[in-house]
């Protein structure tokens, strides 16, 4: 397989590091490829832009971090602004509508997803943005399986919020097929 | 699904190793970038009956697992920059009275507060000579979490071996960074146990009388025998004595016993070192970056090989010389402005032939960045 | 038990100048071990560094002489780890309050059952008389060649409001006061400070023109009072003697003990 290299990037307290932690883990100890996660932050723990690189290959990886993007994800303005020229050339680039106003013209193929409005009209609740937005990393990426990311959130998460968190990578799934078409 | 294999933190990784280990005594100060050690070890330690203690500073942690050692028990701190300054007192009391226990620094920027949430490898200086006064040490460090674990485990055995503290410098890069790990089955790392004395209650027992194989068998704080310990120059009694044949011979003995087996602490890795025309040395998480390079450059025939060295001190002196000895010239790749490179300098027999690969801004050194400079000794230009 | 039964002869003579209170704290100390009957291998005691400090190598106990200050940290590694011994730290002014003052009120706050004994003689003895935190204002020493101007801690107040859970305070002149104030600090389950107050002839005395040892234990006899004493009210300058605070809390390393039942039951 192809070494997958995908940048996570938004604020701090969006959950994009988690979001990044479970993508990353769920490939290890479900799908039996190698993984590793790295992150980088300031003093802030809200606010801010954070990053989270993550590197997804069936080989040994070494050097940990991204530096150009098969995958760039960005949930903030600050961050596409900070982060978009570490695409590769050709790459993805996914972002929310509503977060991510004017992106430029980057050289990458662009899905623009209302993740942010598809979660407040649905689950009406936006701390599971992350979530919905990784279901539909995993589904344009297809790097990991949808049932390998449930299985791992049901462990990781207390059980009230199980079903909002499944809900939401349904959606991000979803929002990835009507973007494409399927 | 296997169990074993998880997908942890580095900090984590460490935490499981040293409870394999058997810890049993955690003191500690949160500090950025080691605070998931301490986080880990408030939540594991009490559920094995193991003790944690939020300290009111670094010194003070030290200072605690030093008296746990005392009482038997296998004992950890873990500090990053600032706190690993403020141990070197306490540092220096445990190697004069030959106290085990595990300080574990993951370094970040320095000096001073520098770059708290940032990459570097500082600090191997300091673990060398940070304390004052003459004196040998042990450094230990990993780059991958299979290593940090079982060097976790190599610190606590040398430790215990040697009765001596020893440091295990890790770095924010791979302290924070998350990969696989399977965690060993019990039994599969060896474990040293602390050499308790033989002397029967009633009989003198001499707590600074080497054996013949230079170990010092322990007697724990609560058992029978009842001796002193001091950080001033002292006998076998432990009695503090300047008598000038007692201080040469203490000195000598706490150097000589780690100086002179410095072959049986040596870790390191070869990574197609064998045929190699150009060296790379390296460690911790920049010898990600320069295995990383080595393994594309080999794929497209380059004689390129990495010595990852994971014993940094005692300084593997042989080890060094040999594999620079073969090789056209030397690549040292490290987070500082050359700590490495000066003791590889002082090893290898061509130093002109040794260069420096480094970066120094907090960010993780690159494989490009060390291909650059490979260009830049080849003449080739960036 | 005999008192020499305690100590190490080999460790003989010791290093204190003549007329030195330390002795008397040492002897009292022997004492109160004796009359409670203590094993002395489950005795610890932890010092840190300074005349005061050499105490723990004269005793026959499980001793250990660390640095500057820190003898507290010491001690909680050896108190948490086995919480069965007796634990006992001895320390200077400038030791337990100058370098150590943030251990002191740390080890105080956590209430962890140690005693602790500052032995106060106001003046840094074995650097050769320099002040401390204890000194006071007006006092001479060789880095207050006109005078200190530091004010000192009252190590009562301190003790107390740090959330020491035994406080009290006597004189080397009260030697038999003395020997039951450690005993009821050793017996107490809790943190315990007692303060001593001890003369130092060669250094204080001296460079303060306070006499020698026999007039400076004259000095505690006259200006020392119990307690709730009446002369206290005409003459505020006497300075109270006996036990300020005695209260039953929670001693750390049974609430520790505790935090592992919680722990091992929510696993």
């Amino acid at each position: 397989m192809e070494k997958s290299r995908l940048l996570f990037s938004g604020s701090g307290g969006q959950g994009v590091i988690t979001a990044a932690i479970l993508m990353a883990e769920a490939a290890v100890r479900y799908e039996s490829l190698n993984a590793v996660q790295t992150q980088s932050y300031g003093a802030e723990a809200r606010g801010g832009a954070t990053r989270s690189d993550v590197i997804i290959w069936d080989k040994p990886i070494y050097f940990p971090r991204v530096t150009q993007a098969n995958v760039l994800i960005c949930l903030t303005q600050t961050a596409f602004n900070k982060y978009q020229e570490m695409i590769r050339p050709g790459g993805v680039l996914i972002t929310d509508s509503r977060l991510v106003k004017n992106s430029r013209k980057v050289d990458a193929r662009r899905i623009e997803l209302p993740l942010y409005e598809a979660v407040m009209d649905v689950i009406k609740n936006p701390v599971v943005l992350n979530i919905c937005m990784l279901g539909a990393v995993i589904a344009v990426t297809e790097l990991v399986r949808i049932e390998s990311i449930k299985s791992l959130i049901a462990k990781r998460f207390a059980e009230d919020f199980l079903e909002a968190n499944f809900t939401a990578v349904d959606l991000g799934v979803e929002l990835v097929r009507q973007h494409l078409g399927k | 699904m296997n169990k074993n294999i998880k997908f942890i933190q580095g900090n984590e990784v460490c935490v499981e190793a040293a409870l394999y280990a058997g810890l049993e005594f955690f003191a500690g100060y949160p500090i950025t970038p080691s605070t998931e050690i301490a986080e880990q070890m408030a939540s594991r330690l009490p559920r094995i009956g193991g003790k944690f203690l939020q300290m009111e500073d670094e010194i003070s942690s030290l200072c605690a697992i030093t008296g746990a050692s005392l009482t038997g028990h296998k004992a950890m701190t873990a500090t990053s920059g600032p706190g690993f300054s403020l141990m070197q007192e306490a540092l220096g009391y445990a190697v004069m009275a030959e106290i085990p226990c595990v300080i574990v620094n993951v370094m970040r920027g320095g000096p001073s507060t520098g770059l708290p949430t940032h990459a570097g490898q500082g600090d191997v200086n300091q673990a060398r000579y940070g304390t004052h006064g003459d004196h040998a040490i042990i450094a230990l460090t990993a780059s991958n979490h299979q290593d940090i674990f079982r060097m976790t485990v190599e610190a606590f055995n040398f430790a215990e071996t040697y009765r001596t503290p020893v440091i295990l410098l890790l770095d924010e890069a791979t302290g924070h960074l998350r990969e696989k790990i399977e965690i060993p089955e019990p039994g599969n790392i060896p474990l040293v146990k602390r050499l308790r004395t033989s002397v029967k209650s009633g009989i003198d027992y001499h707590p600074y009388l080497p054996r013949e194989d230079g170990r010092l068998p322990m007697s724990d704080f609560g058992d029978e025998h009842r001796y002193n310990v001091t950080g001033l120059y002292h006998d076998m009694w432990g009695f503090p004595s300047d008598n000038p044949k007692i201080v040469y011979g203490l000195i000598r003995h706490l150097v000589d016993k780690i100086e002179n087996n410095s072959h049986q602490i040596a870790r390191f890795r070869k990574h197609h070192v064998k045929d190699a025309d150009v060296l790379l040395i390296s460690y911790g998480a920049s010898a990600r970056s320069a295995l990383h390079l080595v393994e594309n450059r080999r794929s497209r025939g380059e004689k390129l090989g990495l010595l990852e060295l994971q014993t940094l001190w005692p300084f593997p002196v042989d080890i060094v010389r040999e594999a620079c000895n073969n090789v056209k010239f030397t690549v040292v790749v490290e987070m500082n402005m050359g700590q490495v490179l000066q003791q590889v300098r002082l090893a290898a027999d061509m130093p002109e032939k040794i260069f420096l690969a480094n970066r120094i801004d907090g960010e993780l050194i690159t494989p490009t960045d060390i291909r650059n400079i490979l260009r830049v000794i080849q003449g080739k230009g960036v | 038990m005999a008192v020499k039964d305690y100590i190490r002869q080999r460790f003989f003579p010791h290093m204190w100048c003549a007329g030195c209170g330390h002795g008397i704290i040492l002897n009292a100390l022997l004492r109160a071990v004796d009359n409670l009957g203590l094993n002395k291998k489950n005795i610890v005691m932890v010092s840190g560094i300074g005349c005061s400090a050499r105490i723990s190598g004269y005793v026959d106990f499980h001793s250990m002489h660390t640095i500057h200050g820190r003898a507290l940290a010491y001690a909680t590694g050896v108190k948490m780890s086995k919480p069965e011994l007796n634990v006992i730290v001895p320390m200077g002014d400038g030791d337990a309050l100058a370098i150590g003052g943030n251990h002191f009120i740390h080890a105080a706050r956590r209430n962890i059952e140690m005693t602790a004994i500052v032995m106060n003689n106001r003046i840094y003895g074995m650097t050769g008389g320099q002040f401390s935190p204890l000194s006071g204002y007006g006092s001479m020493g060789t880095t207050a060649p006109y005078g200190n101007i530091d004010h000192n801690f009252d190590v009562v107040d301190l003790s107390v409001a740090a959330g020491a859970t035994f406080v009290a305070r006597t004189t080397t002149y009260h030697v038999h006061e003395l020997s039951d104030l450690i005993e009821q600090a050793i017996v107490h389950k809790g943190f315990s400070v007692l303060e001593v107050l001890s003369q130092c002839p060669t250094h204080f005395g001296r460079r303060n023109k306070v006499g020698d040892a026999v007039d400076m234990l004259k000095v505690y006899k006259k200006r020392t009072v119990r307690i709730g004493s009446e002369k206290k009210q005409t003459d505020p300058d006497l300075i109270e003697r006996g036990v300020f605070v005695k209260k039953d809390l929670p001693e750390y390393c049974r609430e520790y003990d505790q935090l592992i039942l919680k722990a091992r039951q929510n696993r």
